[in-house]
């Protein structure tokens, strides 16, 4: 068997494709936010719990209305996209244009209160959610064993990164989105609505937590506070890649869902303080993040 | 019967009541529950537990020695700062006399100290910590369901006598993960087995994939989850996904009904663990869990429950034999009298607290088993609670020792 330097390479790059697979979830997850951030102002405190959601609602799919994981797929993103409109419409844009604490605890809120009552209807168990029949099973790579679901995901995850990259940076929506954001008095002026913008960014955002939450419901336990554990990373993942940059969101994320891996294989114990460290790193050496603007 | 006599046998009756109310301090007999009601630990104990005590009081009359019995109940949201505060409040100023319920151990650990200070009893109807009857015990805990030890050793043993003898462990890192996987690994080695790698994941990992794949590519026969809760859920989602089901056996050291419940029978179907009791054993465990679930809207009692109701019912029946509720003789009579009861098989409360009594080896029902949701395992073995609690003498615990 190969090794170097004590070190198991076969199972050394079975850890790195784990957390490629781990960073694809991060980067989607941590896009959402950083579009949130980046193009409203809004620090979304709510965005683990809106992933909950996502979950939830495939779960509840499936168990009440036997929609499958593909249409879960399909309509739990808008589901969540729609609840995130009503969201922004109703409570965050009366306080937008206060500090951004505010919408910080607002929304830190409304994620306590999703999380209270998912914890009141379902419980805390968890609930069971099938792998879909096609996705079941995998295939024996030299190095590990890769179920088809994971490869799934990293292909599915990378596919919807970058679509979105492509939208807010490189056509003429994502400009006006950008420009909407940068100067609003300037676009309103040019007959754009943006408000509306505004608005349907938040659901966007929204959409995309919710679509992490559907892609991880048949691997993780569905649970209330799903949401609430993976957040805080997501967040540290956001900071290193820069607040609001698009870019640095995805890149980052799937660099730290490696950098755990490697954490798990060698030092499993500093598993989930890793990330938290190489932001500090980060953030003393660069305090606008990896690819943030300096201000 | 004439006026006179009448007069006095009425005075003496009235002598005869007020003297046994004299030995109930404060008039009632008053039962605190503490519990999670809203965290983690909501459906093992919670508002169940509180259920249950309501009714073993119920069935016991609602009064003992002519006195009403009392119950109150509270969150503990699992900190032991919170517990300790309302234990505090409950002993000081609203005269409660025994508390039950608590799941975290380190709450627990919080309220039989204070308790203790107090000479007041403890019912330890929920918590996992051995500590409590071994190098913390206390003249005033009984703990009842299960233990870490019970646990490890209903699961461990059977196994390792039947040829698995190589294992790999997959450890919450914390106290609680770290006493587990101590627990098992005694007794995988004194059963001639040997651990062959363990991973310390931190509590709430979301993505066990890492540790799963190590422990595949570690050549053990059996992976076992020394976590809880949603760990042991994602950790075991994580095996079956990755085709490890198949190759090894896994087996849960902490598992409650409700997690077996919460998992699809297609990924956990097999697995094997070790409870303090079943809702559907027999006769008498079916006729109470019904009575339970039709007070509970149809959800089944786990093991914590069925214990909480078991304790308190003990308790009330102590108390009533010993013609007092001062702590110390009802707990004399707490350890005199046999617990037998639908929970409690052979039972009896053993001087250091430990209330030993048989655990139930179970193996997860495959789908095609099961006649609907509430029909989770098949009973394999009944370990007699000797083998499946340590041993008194192996305890430490100083009181109980010096008394032999």
């Amino acid at each position: 068997m190969a090794t170097l330097f004590d070190i198991n390479l076969f199972a050394l790059s079975g850890q790195l494709l784990i957390g490629l697979i781990n960073g694809s979830f991060y980067a989607l997850l941590a896009l959402g936010l950083a579009i949130i951030f980046g193009l409203l102002k809004i620090i979304n405190f709510s965005h683990g719990a809106l992933y909950m959601l996502g979950a939830f609602s495939a779960w509840i799919g499936l168990e009440y209305l036997q929609l499958n994981y593909w249409w879960a797929l399909v309509l739990v993103p808008l589901g969540i996209g729609v609840f995130g409109i009503l969201l922004e419409r109703t409570l965050i844009r009366p306080i937008a244009h206060e500090d951004h604490l505010y919408s910080l605890l607002l929304t830190f809120g409304i994620a306590l209160i999703l999380q209270g009552l998912f914890t009141h209807w379902f419980g805390s168990s968890g609930l069971p959610y099938a792998i879909p029949e096609e996705l079941q099973g995998g295939t024996r790579l030299p190095f590990m064993y890769l179920p088809n679901y994971r490869a799934w995901i990293i292909m599915f995850s990378l596919v919807v990164c970058a679509g979105t990259w492509y939208l807010i940076e490189k056509t003429k929506l994502g400009a006006y989105l950008r420009a909407g954001t940068e100067n609003p008095q300037l676009m309103q002026a040019f007959g754009i609505n943006v408000p509306l913008i505004v608005t349907l960014t938040y659901g966007f955002g929204a959409g995309l937590a919710g679509l992490a939450g559907v892609l991880a419901a048949p691997i993780y336990s569905v649970a209330p506070e799903m949401g609430s554990n993976i957040l805080i990373v997501v967040f540290a993942i956001v900071v290193i890649g820069g607040m609001g940059s698009i870019g640095g969101a995805i890149l980052t994320g799937l660099a730290m869902g490696v950098v755990e891996g490697l954490t798990k294989y060698f030092y499993p114990e500093a598993s989930n303080t890793v990330i938290f460290l190489v932001m500090v790193l980060v953030l003393l050496t660069k305090p606008a993040g990896l690819f943030g603007k300096e201000a | 019967m004439n006026l006179i006599s009448k007069i006095l046998l009425a005075s003496a009756l009235v002598a005869s009541t007020s003297a046994a109310q004299a030995n109930i301090s404060d008039g009632k007999v008053k039962i605190g529950v503490m519990g999670d009601m809203g965290g983690v630990y909501a459906e093992i104990c919670g508002r169940g537990c509180v259920e249950a005590v309501q009714m073993a009081v119920d069935d016991f009359g609602g009064k003992v020695l002519g006195s009403p019995i009392e119950v109150i109940s509270a969150d503990d949201q699992n900190k032991p700062d919170l517990g300790s505060t309302i234990a505090r409040k409950w002993i000081e100023t609203e005269q409660v006399d025994v508390i039950n319920g608590s799941v975290a151990s380190s709450v627990t650990g919080a309220i039989t100290k204070l308790m203790t200070e107090h000479e007041k009893i403890t019912l330890i109807s929920a918590s996992a910590s051995h500590a409590f009857t071994t190098k913390s015990c206390s003249p005033f805990n009984a703990q009842w369901t299960y233990d870490v030890v019970a646990m490890a050793n209903g699961t461990v043993k059977p196994m390792v006598q039947s040829g698995k003898k190589k294992w790999f462990f997959v450890t919450a890192d914390y106290a609680f993960g770290h006493a587990l996987e101590s627990v098992a690994t005694d007794v995988i080695q004194a059963n001639g087995g040997e651990v062959v790698g363990a991973v310390r994941a931190p509590l709430g990992t979301t993505d066990f994939s890492s540790y799963i794949l190590q422990a595949q590519s570690s050549g053990a026969d059996v992976i076992a989850l020394a976590n809880a809760g949603n760990d042991m859920v994602n950790s075991l989602k994580t095996a079956a996904e990755f085709g490890v089901t198949d190759m090894m056996d896994i087996a849960g050291l902490m598992v409650f009904t409700q997690n077996a419940q919460a998992l699809d029978p297609a990924i956990a179907g097999g697995m094997k663990l070790t409870i303090g009791f079943y809702w559907d054993m027999d006769e008498q465990t079916r006729e109470w869990s019904k009575r339970y679930m039709a007070r509970m809207g149809g959800a089944i009692p786990s093991m914590i429950h069925a214990g909480t109701y078991s304790s308190t019912m003990h308790y009330l029946k102590a108390v009533e034999a010993a013609g007092t509720d001062e702590s110390r003789a009802v707990m004399a009579k707490m350890k005199e009298m046999p617990v037998e009861d639908f929970f409690s098989r052979n039972g009896f409360l053993r001087k250091d607290g430990r209330m030993v009594h048989d655990m139930l080896q179970v193996r997860i029902k495959k789908a095609d088993e099961r006649r609907d949701g509430n029909d989770i395992f098949a009973i394999e073995n009944v370990i007699p609670g000797k083998d499946a609690y340590l041993p008194l003498d192996k305890g430490g615990c100083d009181f109980a020792l010096s008394q032999n």
